[in-house]
């Protein structure tokens, strides 16, 4: 009989006003997608809110956007290329190849600790609102998103002080941007679903995002790994991001291991989809257990 | 009425929650979850478990993973276009769960509901407000969370900053705000969303006298001008029966009665009125037990039991039963009520000692009886517990918190032809003025 009634009632009308809403166990899978559609203000403003929130009552507010990852690679650029003497690719400065690494880095660890939180700092909206819950870890990943487009800013400083002139690779930056993107979504989807049931996933992203920095060529060129661990090193998706954002910057002489750098895609794109389907599965119960 | 001006039908309706997800911690620890499957390969490794054992404790983890609480089973019900419903029960009812299924926010375990048009509901006060954000941009927030276009906000801006009254400070960061305008600005949003359904839940609570009138008055506004349909759960009894045309009563998670507004309220009285057990066999209670209270209810000349209403006198009679160790003397005793409202703020306490009474239990079978003449009798309307106390030579004999509850009814205390308004205050004083 539902299945009679929801057919003939659905086709009455495209009014939200007049349709019929149904509302039966695991029936919310079928028109997910339709309402993330119809969502999309509450989307816009959630990430306005974290984004207008960010840097509130601070003193120099969005300058911190600019500071940190200004700070973070002046340090790197004097330990790894004065203090331990690395090798740049090409001929690149070293602060250039630093930054080029730094960006992608900055916006993905960034992207992933707020992700994670998100539903739990959301906590009160979950348990009283219905929309769906892919919102909120999206717009948290978008407000971080802004920072990482303020933080060019310096890149385009640096590359003026060098007089270093970028290639027509610069163009494909959107594309690496939007790996970067999938990558903090997928593995951030993974940990926000699993943080709601299970808070140790809050002690475990800030551990990740350290250990991460050590395991991702930011700090150095990804040539200096040896040849043999090139593969196991390329499982970490930020490796193949980080490559094509020097290969897009740096341009002539940027090295990238073809192998290693499809793995890397693979990876990302894999821990998109299941970080997507995990979400969905566990959503149903976020606001019973968070 | 027609098939067509249903826009709420709910079949059957279902929600059960696993018990282990609600004790003290909502959310597990991964530790936790990994020592229980820990445990249970420990079992099926060790060479000395028996069959019998293993079956055991297979059951015993079946057994575990299947308790389930159901906090709502079976209800079914229709509401139509216009209608204002009152969803009213005790706590525990089922009442929260059924707005949190009907509002999309968890779903329903078994059966089906089937709603027509946008429902929201009035949030608690200020939930999606951040209070960083100043009263405009909460607005364009709140109003995005309960599922309003931007345009449509813009639209209705005007408005809503009229009804909050909060002009001046619309650029003020909330966390500045009182409390008084920050649910003004949360109902005012809502109130202008203009869903098809609109669940309010308990928003009222907060708020001044003439702010939750007016609320009152847009709720029946928004349902006799717009044909929108109202569901509101209040424990505010005068709340419910000025606004909605019908209730649906809640008890243990079923729906027990869907009835006129009075007929629903005096049933959910009774219900919350009747003791879950005899006083004199509860077993929820201290002292020695020398002597026990065995009855007690408050009461007033043509009137129910426990229902009362302010303006004349009650009578509090209790009856106390000494134990077979009492002994064949007569024993001086001292009593005390303590009264408490619904929110658990004691109101008052009546005492044997304050008035410097000597009251004698008396020995043998019979139970010695006891009145607290109380006139006139000055509480506001609501449901009140009361508390029971009895010390029989410097030791405490019986101690029964919650030994019963009573309602006071709304009435013209001062006899002007008004009802004093609700909100202000704990009990009317008697004065004059000249």
């Amino acid at each position: 009989m539902s299945a009679a009634i929801s057919a003939r009632r659905s086709n009455t009308s495209r009014d939200p006003r007049q349709q019929w809403l149904l509302l039966e166990p695991n029936r919310i899978e079928k028109q997910y997608w339709k309402d993330l559609w119809r969502y999309r203000e509450l989307f816009v403003i959630l990430a306005w809110r974290d984004i207008a929130v960010r840097y509130k009552q601070t003193f120099i507010g969005v300058a911190w956007a600019l500071i940190r990852p200004f700070l973070t690679m002046v340090v790197f650029t004097v330990v790894f290329g004065r203090l331990a003497k690395l090798p740049t690719e090409g001929e690149a400065p070293y602060a250039i190849l630093v930054f080029a690494a730094m960006l992608p880095w900055q916006f993905f660890s960034t992207a992933l600790s707020s992700c994670s939180d998100s539903l739990i700092s959301n906590a009160n909206l979950l348990t009283k609102v219905y929309f769906p819950r892919l919102i909120v870890p999206a717009a948290a990943v978008i407000a971080s998103f802004v920072d990482f487009l303020i933080s060019f800013i310096i890149l385009a400083g640096l590359m003026l002080w060098f007089q270093w002139w970028p290639s027509w690779r610069l163009l494909t930056l959107p594309l690496w941007v939007s790996v970067a993107f999938a990558a903090s979504m997928g593995i951030g989807l993974w940990l926000a679903s699993l943080n709601v049931q299970y808070r140790d996933f809050r002690y475990v992203v800030p551990f990740l995002v350290q250990f991460g920095l050590y395991v991702s060529p930011v700090g150095f060129s990804s040539a200096i790994v040896p040849a043999n661990w090139q593969l196991l090193y390329a499982i970490n998706p930020m490796v193949g991001v980080i490559e094509g954002f020097r290969w897009a910057i740096i341009g002539q002489g940027a090295l990238i291991n073809p192998l290693g750098f499809w793995l890397s895609m693979g990876i990302t794109a894999l821990l998109l989809f299941t970080g997507i389907r995990q979400f969905r599965r566990m959503e149903k119960r976020f606001a019973d257990v968070i | 009425m027609t098939d067509s001006d249903v826009v709420i039908r709910v079949e059957g309706l279902g929600k059960s929650y696993a018990l282990h997800h609600e004790t003290s911690e909502r959310y597990t620890a991964l530790r936790d979850q990994m020592a229980r499957q820990a445990k249970a390969a420990g079992r099926l490794l060790n060479p000395f478990t028996l069959a019998g054992q293993l079956r055991k404790a297979q059951r015993q983890t079946t057994e575990a993973s299947e308790e389930e609480f159901w906090a709502l089973k079976d209800v079914s019900f229709e509401i139509r276009r216009g209608e204002r419903v009152g969803i009213i029960g005790r706590n525990g009812a089922g009442k929260s769960t059924l707005l949190k299924i009907l509002s999309r926010i968890t779903e329903p375990t078994t059966g089906r509901v089937e709603i027509r048009g946008r429902v929201a509901s009035l949030l608690e006060v200020g939930t999606g407000f951040h209070p960083e954000l100043t009263g405009r941009e909460n607005i364009y927030l709140n109003g995005a969370i309960l599922g309003m276009t931007r345009r449509e906000i813009r639209a209705k801006f005007e408005e809503i900053v009229d009804f909050a009254e909060v002009e001046k400070f619309l650029d003020t960061p909330v966390k500045r705000y009182s409390s008084g305008m920050y649910v003004r600005l949360a109902f005012a949003v809502a109130a202008h969303l203009e869903p098809e359904i609109l669940v309010v839940d308990e928003v009222l609570a907060v708020g001044d006298a003439s702010f939750q009138k007016k609320c009152l008055g847009k709720m029946e506004d928004v349902s006799d001008k717009n044909k929108r349909t109202v569901l509101f759960v209040s424990h505010n009894m005068a709340a419910i029966k000025r606004l909605c045309d019908y209730c649906l009563l809640l008890a243990d998670g079923r729906l027990s009665l869907q009835e006129s507004s009075e007929k629903a309220i005096s049933a959910y009285n009774n219900q919350n009125l009747m003791p879950r057990q005899e006083l004199e066999k509860r077993s929820d209670r201290e002292g020695s037990g020398l002597a026990k209270f065995c009855n007690a209810e408050i009461s007033q000349v043509e009137s129910n039991a426990n229902i009362v209403q302010a303006g004349i006198a009650a009578h509090i009679s209790i009856l106390i039963k000494p134990s077979s160790s009492f002994g064949e003397k007569e024993r001086k005793a001292k009593i005390s009520i303590g009264i408490d409202n619904s929110e658990g703020q004691r109101i008052t306490h009546l005492s044997t000692e304050s008035l410097g009474a000597v009251f004698k239990v008396n020995p043998g079978p019979h139970p010695t009886k006891l009145n607290f003449i109380w006139d006139p009798f000055p509480l506001i309307p609501g449901t009140y517990s009361v508390t029971l106390f009895l010390q029989i030579s410097e030791d405490v004999s019986d101690w029964v918190i919650d030994a019963f509850r009573f309602e006071v009814i709304e009435t013209d205390f001062y006899g002007s032809g008004k009802l004093p308004p609700t909100g202000q205050g704990l009990f009317y004083p008697l004065y004059s003025i000249k």
